[in-house]
């Protein structure tokens, strides 16, 4: 979290909306701990990751789509019995990413 | 008092303990809810998930949790009763750095300074020598301090934990004796001195003379690092990091391709491990 910071306060004194996608759980082989961070700006500026490049671009997607509603969502990739992404890790874990805009 | 989010980064900017915890499964009014704490701040908690009760029990764990540095999801009940799954909240600590004292203003101190704060640690070289230990020549040093070691780590000893690390690098008996005996009083997770084989075995028994067991002996790392065939001081840095990293994670840091077994050294399941305090996902040092 703390190397997103300043990019995070910059976009938001340049009056950009911005979400922060934060790795929460990691099952199996993960690249990143749980607290891993990105903060996405509504110009689709990015600081941060969340895995190792396997699902920032997916990550991107959703977090210009929380910007837009307003609403906190989980997002996981890879295997997964109850949501089934498209994008999964290479590494054949799993990882949880909650996505949230950074309204509070 | 700023939003939630100013508060948590003025602390992560000024290394203050803080720990956030969020709803992020759960009822969907629920999602997104916080608490925000800090045990030295006013007010040291701010927010709410939406019960009182469910607010003091995440207040209770969440300073648990911060006072190890872990980051973790945990279940409850909707008023906090544990063994209750309706709602999973994440609780991510951040502790303040682990510490790096240094012993000795030699190069190799410079590089390991260096290295060190890539790995995210708060580093103080110290040296009795005010020639040797200046600001000028440990600039990347968060802290040069002028003392002898034993009088250092008796003010500072204290406050050292398993996270932190002491690097004795004077390989001078007169200086590196005291500070092994002194660093050896403390909690510290790491404890390495520099020195040839032979260096070593006259400290040992330098040591051994000055009243350190076997157990002591036993948890000092020397001569340090890893055997990589390090040469240079840059080198040396990382075979000493890289031993610190292998001593904390158990393992005995041999190369990835002459292993089988997970790379990654926390993988629990997330789901279905609850224990009866309700802790399940990876718990993790907080990385700040």
């Amino acid at each position: 979290m703390k190397e997103i910071l300043s990019d995070i306060d910059r976009w938001r004194a340049e009056g950009k909306q911005v979400a922060v996608a934060r790795v929460v759980g990691v099952e199996g082989s993960g690249p990143r701990l749980p607290g891993a961070a990105m903060a996405v700006s509504d110009a689709g500026e990015v600081a941060g990751s969340v895995s190792g490049g396997c699902v920032e671009g997916a990550v991107v997607a959703e977090a210009l789509d929380v910007i837009a509603g307003h609403r906190p969502r989980m997002a996981t990739f890879g295997f997964s019995d109850d949501e089934a992404f498209s994008v999964g890790l290479t590494c054949g874990g799993t990882v949880r990413v909650f996505i949230e805009p950074l309204d509070w | 008092m700023g939003s939630l989010y100013e508060s948590l980064s003025a602390a992560i900017r000024a290394e203050e303990p803080v720990a956030l915890a969020e709803v992020v499964e759960g009822p969907e009014d629920l999602l997104g809810t916080k608490l925000l704490v800090r045990p030295g701040g006013d007010p040291a908690v701010m927010g709410s998930l939406g019960d009182p009760g469910l607010d003091r029990v995440v207040t209770r764990d969440t300073l648990g949790e911060l006072a190890v540095g872990l980051t973790a999801t945990r279940h409850y009940g909707l008023h906090g009763e544990a063994r209750a799954r309706d709602v999973g909240v994440f609780i991510e600590s951040f502790a303040p750095p682990p510490v790096m004292i240094i012993f000795g203003a030699v190069d190799f101190t410079a590089a390991l300074a260096k290295v060190a704060k890539v790995l995210g640690y708060r580093v103080t070289v110290c040296d009795a020598r005010p020639v040797f230990a200046t600001k000028a020549r440990f600039p990347m040093a968060d802290e040069v301090v002028v003392s002898w070691p034993d009088k250092y780590l008796a003010e500072v000893g204290p406050s050292l934990g398993p996270r932190d690390a002491v690097c004795v690098l004077t390989h001078d008996p007169k200086f590196d004796v005291p500070a092994v005996v002194a660093a050896l009083a403390t909690e510290v997770g790491y404890l390495g001195a520099m020195g040839s084989r032979r260096t070593h075995d006259e400290r040992v028994a330098r040591l051994r003379g000055a009243g350190v067991d076997d157990a002591g002996l036993d948890r000092l790392m020397a001569p340090i690092g890893l055997d990589l065939g390090a040469r240079t001081p840059e080198e040396t840095a990382v075979a000493i990091c890289g031993e610190i990293i292998a001593l904390r994670s158990g393992r005995d840091a041999p190369s990835l391709r002459d292993r089988d077994g997970p790379i990654h050294l926390d993988g629990p399941g997330e789901s279905g491990t609850d224990g009866p305090s309700g802790t399940d996902g990876a718990a993790v040092p907080a990385g700040g």
